[in-house]
């Protein structure tokens, strides 16, 4: 997959071919400019940092990645979990972060919406996105693979409603990989004042056991009265390191539901940040995660209340077997401004081996009085007594170990609102779950 | 061929403490067996090592099911045989609908060569026989909705076993005291549905401390234990003598036993050894 002609490393060289073939609007290339500067200047993040001290990337090697530059000669061949039976009102499909194919439906179009791969939206909306493209949400300069994501990012997908406009068919987007391959995908959601959407995005990689590297970003902006329901699965080969900033902002009145389910990768660190900036804003979100064999699943949240009276409300739950090890950062910031604040974040964590490892970090960072803000964890084995119960009524060990699984998820599965996601993430997990002696 | 359970001079410990020490009970599909005793004498242990838990080893002896050997099966495919324990303290599952937990259950108990996946016994049929079930059992259809025993009262507990035993439909069904924790009413309510759903149709072995349970359901055997043996079989006058006089008797009549009994509840912590 790696030819070196069409092909480009991550040098000062790599980056320089790679910006003087592109043709981007100049305020893009400056964006992407500044960000290699960054990154050149940025160190890599030090062991005894705290978003990294339980996070070991010492076997990630960067100059062992390139991005494929080369057209499209294969169709992506990973399936899509998410869409079956979901009428959608655009889909977009990208390989090895370059796009497959995309569709809009003519209806949404003809009511301004814009959707479609990162690139197709940038030529032809360019002016439209340029304010909010690493401007409102995340920070692209936050950490060294945040610059190395905005100098390189390429695929992804681009979603715009204009204001007041209710799309009531989801939108789906695939990112898929091949094995070694790299992904800079880049995922940006703008809804205007009282615009409705739903987006199903999802990861994933050809092989179940690939590997390769993701260094992404998702992008939310929700201005006033907007109500958006977005779900991302990623589920990459069980090699893939995956690195991704992830940041919604929700303005006054406007309701966010974000549903995050990981259920591969080698390692994954993400930031996941809900900034609530406007009066009366609500933000729910629904983690799922599932992990085997050796992966390492790292995620730090942060929900900040910047406004009075908005509501956050985050509930993390995962299974693990096999070594897997999870880790859950979560912070509640609320700022002096920030009265009335409603927060709440809870992680449970269900051990399916001996060997499996959740820690479990939750924290309140609050600076207003009239708050009310609560948080939670719990990590425990799946019950011995519990399994030989179902087995007295007939379960094998294995489908009893399931369905105290599925049980373990029911919490989080009965918030989200879309059943095909619902459904989906069951059977993903379900299928994952092994049987243990 | 009628079925029989056959025990057979059954030792068991747990954690290498020996608790069963040597039981011997032959059991017709039909016959209602009341099994009484003292606490520690090992009563919940023969339900729990009849169903295989994995903590109750079985040092010696056999349970046979119709001449097959139980001992070296699974507690799942003792459950597809046709056996059926209702638990002293049921277990809460979380998360999971009481009707769905029944429905893969029943399915399985129903078709013994099952495999992992396969489909489940159509939901129209099931909710329907379900629904009949509980109206029997005087439950509200609602409860099927609830999670299994998750914050159930101890008579809500009780009743569900009840069900499970009515859905399920075993060969041979043990009950281990599930007429405690219940009031008045509720212990006649139950008595009246296991004497209707399994009366005559399995064969029942009922520990109880009570003989309210027994008076519904009077048992051809009454078995007493003691120490971990059964010390004396008898009729129902054994059953309503150990209920009015209490179990000096026996204790005298038995030092050996009685003394092993002592050591047992003496030995006994946070494991349930009834």
């Amino acid at each position: 997959m790696m030819e070196t002609t069409t092909s480009l490393s991550f040098t000062e060289d790599g980056f320089e071919a790679f910006a003087a073939g592109r043709e981007e609007p100049q305020w893009l290339s400056d964006l992407r400019n500044a960000a290699w500067k960054k990154f050149s200047e940025l160190p890599w993040p030090a062991r005894n940092d705290e978003e990294w001290i339980r996070t070991d990337i010492r076997q990630f090697k960067l100059d062992r990645y390139s991005l494929a530059l080369e057209p499209l000669t294969s169709e992506a061949t990973a399936t899509a979990l998410m869409r079956d039976g979901v009428e959608l009102g655009g889909g977009c499909t990208s390989f090895d972060g370059r796009k497959v194919d995309s569709f809009l439906k003519d209806k949404w179009a003809e009511k301004g919406v814009v959707f479609g791969s990162f690139g197709d939206v940038i030529r032809s909306h360019g002016d439209l996105i340029q304010p909010y493209l690493l401007r409102r949400a995340v920070n692209p300069n936050y950490d060294k693979f945040a610059a190395l994501h905005t100098a390189f990012m390429t695929g992804g997908t681009i979603l715009y409603i204009p204001r007041g406009i209710v799309v009531d068919e989801p939108f789906h987007a695939l990112s898929t990989l091949s094995n070694g391959s790299a992904d800079f995908g880049h995922t940006l959601v703008i809804l205007e004042d009282g615009a409705e959407a739903t987006m199903l995005s999802e990861t994933a990689s050809e092989d179940v056991d690939g590997g390769g590297l993701h260094c992404g970003a998702i992008e939310l902006v929700l201005n006033p009265g907007a109500h958006l329901r977005y779900v991302n699965l990623q589920n990459w080969g069980s090699n893939v390191w995956h690195f991704a900033h992830q940041k919604a902002v929700v303005d006054r009145d406007a309701s966010l539901q974000w549903t995050i389910a990981a259920m591969g990768a080698k390692v994954a660190k993400v930031n996941q940040h809900v900034g609530l900036i406007g009066e009366g804003a609500n933000c729910q979100v629904n983690g799922v995660m599932f992990t085997e064999g050796k992966q390492h699943l790292s995620y730090h949240t942060l929900q900040h209340h910047e406004a009075p009276n908005c509501r956050s409300d985050f509930l993390y739950k995962a299974g693990l077997q096999d070594k897997s090890r999870t880790v859950w950062r979560g912070m509640i910031k609320v700022d002096p401004i920030a009265q009335r604040t409603d927060g709440y974040q809870r992680n449970d964590n269900l051990l399916l081996s001996a060997a499996a490892r959740a820690d479990s970090i939750p924290g309140l960072e609050i600076e207003a009085d009239d708050v009310r803000c609560t948080h939670g964890s719990t990590s425990g084995r799946v019950d011995d007594e519990l399994i030989f119960y179902a087995q007295c009524r007939g379960y094998t060990r294995k489908e009893a170990i399931q369905m105290i699984v599925t049980g373990f998820f029911q919490k989080v599965f009965d918030r989200i609102s879309i059943e095909s996601v619902r459904e989906a993430l069951g059977l993903a997990i379900a299928r994952r779950v092994r049987e243990y002696e | 061929m009628i079925d029989t359970l056959v025990i057979r001079d059954l030792h068991v410990s747990v954690e290498g403490k020996p608790i069963l020490r040597g039981v011997t009970l032959t059991m017709n599909r039909g016959e209602t067996h009341a099994m009484m005793g003292p606490n520690g004498s090992g009563k919940s242990t023969l339900g729990l090592a009849i169903m295989g838990h994995p903590n109750y080893e079985v040092t010696e002896g056999s349970i046979e099911l119709n001449g097959e050997d139980l001992v070296e099966m699974s507690p799942d495919q003792r459950a597809r045989a046709g056996m059926f324990l209702a638990f002293q303290r049921p277990i809460a599952i979380p998360g999971v609908k009481l009707a769905d937990f029944l429905r893969h259950a029943t399915t399985n108990v129903r078709r013994p060569d099952r495999k992992e996946g396969e489909e489940l016994i159509p939901m129209r049929d099931f909710r329907k026989e379900l629904k009949g079930n509980m109206e029997q059992l005087q439950m509200d259809v609602e409860f099927a909705r609830r999670y299994v025993n998750d914050g159930f009262s101890g008579g809500e507990m009780k009743r569900a076993e009840i069900l499970q035993l009515a859905m399920l439909q075993p060969k041979f069904a043990i009950l281990d005291e599930t007429d405690s924790g219940l009031d008045a009413d509720a212990v006649r309510l139950a008595s009246e549905s296991i004497a209707e759903i399994g009366r005559e149709k399995m064969g029942l072995l009922i520990i109880t401390h009570h003989d309210k349970l027994l008076v519904h359901n009077p048992p051809e055997f009454t078995h007493v234990m003691l120490g971990g043996r059964l010390v004396e079989t008898g009729g129902i006058e054994l059953a309503n003598e150990l209920h009015s006089e209490g179990y000096d008797r026996i204790r005298k009549a038995y030092p050996e036993a009685d003394a092993q009994n002592q050591a047992m509840l003496e030995k006994e912590d946070a494991q349930p050894v009834g």
